[in-house]
């Protein structure tokens, strides 16, 4: 039962809000001392544990080359790329949308979110887009518009994120597999999620064009 | 679920694991569409939108999590054995 000192460490200090990796360390030393290792293979046991695992960190260089593209106006030049479509529909905005947002995940950028992207310009251009041509949206139409743009958000970035090498998720499916004994690279795992998001884009572009053709089809009706 | 029953049930049968991996992966991302409780996704946004309909993201969002939820057996079938 000693031997589960550390679990009784770990839960002490996250209790009084000590150091996170403070606490998790001394809990894996003192786990191993109790558990009759000498200090020596404790130290082994930390590195080959370190060692096997640190690719989990690949992430991080990626981290200052997107602060250097956000910087630079990756988020405008998304907006203009939008903006200059000629004979704009809601459905064409979202669609064109959702293959940049899923081209952003593949590459791991960030574009905004809901808040900072989808609320003040994705939906804007999307109800404008209907507005200029259909004159009056009501009610309805709006809300089911605020639904897809706050939809393409999250097809977008679901289905691209997998696709970048060192995501989380990639990395997570990576660590998993091989602990199961299957030797799996990265690059295998991204190039199996690359289908999928290729087919959502299609898809959910089907969803937007479906969306068109009803409000275009409740005006003729009209 | 890869440890549990993705490694026993499909792995075992020599599909390939990296493609598994990463469809498992965004097939769980089909369901993530469809549940509350996935708030930053699905609620949050509603709220910030302020939609009427609390549920409304969730709601756009069936036909396609079904639709990708069934590619994905599809694709799986054909990539993955």
């Amino acid at each position: 039962m000693l031997k589960l000192i550390g679990i009784l460490i770990v839960v002490i200090g996250f209790i009084l809000k000590l150091d996170t990796i403070a606490v998790v360390v001394v809990a894996g030393v003192v786990t191993g001392l109790v558990g009759g290792l000498s200090f020596n293979e404790i130290l082994t046991v930390l590195g080959d544990s370190f060692v096997t695992n640190r690719y989990m960190s690949v992430f991080l260089i990626t981290l200052p080359v997107i602060a250097i593209l956000e910087n630079n106006g990756l988020k405008e030049r998304a907006v203009n790329l939008i903006g200059n479509v000629k004979a704009a529909t809601t459905g064409k905005i979202l669609a064109i949308y959702m293959a940049i947002r899923t081209v952003a995940s593949a590459l791991s950028l960030r574009l905004g979110g809901h808040v900072q992207f989808i609320r003040p310009l994705i939906n804007p251009m999307a109800v404008g887009a209907a507005e200029a041509k259909y004159e009056e949206v009501d009610e309805e139409e709006e809300e089911r518009i605020k639904g897809l743009s706050a939809a393409v958000e999250n097809y977008g970035n679901f289905y691209g994120q997998n696709v970048f090498i060192a995501s989380g998720g990639v990395l997570l499916i990576v660590g998993t597999l091989q602990e199961l004994g299957y030797n799996v690279t990265p690059l295998d795992v991204s190039k199996g999620a690359l289908p999928i998001a290729i087919i959502a884009v299609i898809v959910v572009s089907f969803q937007f064009f479906i969306f068109d053709g009803r409000i275009k089809s409740k005006r003729n009706l009209k | 679920m890869t440890v549990g029953v993705g490694a026993p049930f499909v792995l075992s049968q020599g599909a390939n694991p990296a493609i598994i991996g990463a469809l498992a992966m965004t097939a769980g991302y089909c369901g993530t569409l469809l549940t509350p409780m996935a708030a930053n996704f699905n609620i949050v946004p509603a709220a910030i939108l302020e939609m009427k309909d609390e549920y409304g993201v969730i709601k756009t969002q069936i036909p396609v999590a079904l639709t990708m939820f069934v590619i994905h057996i599809i694709v799986a079938l054909l990539l993955a054995f």
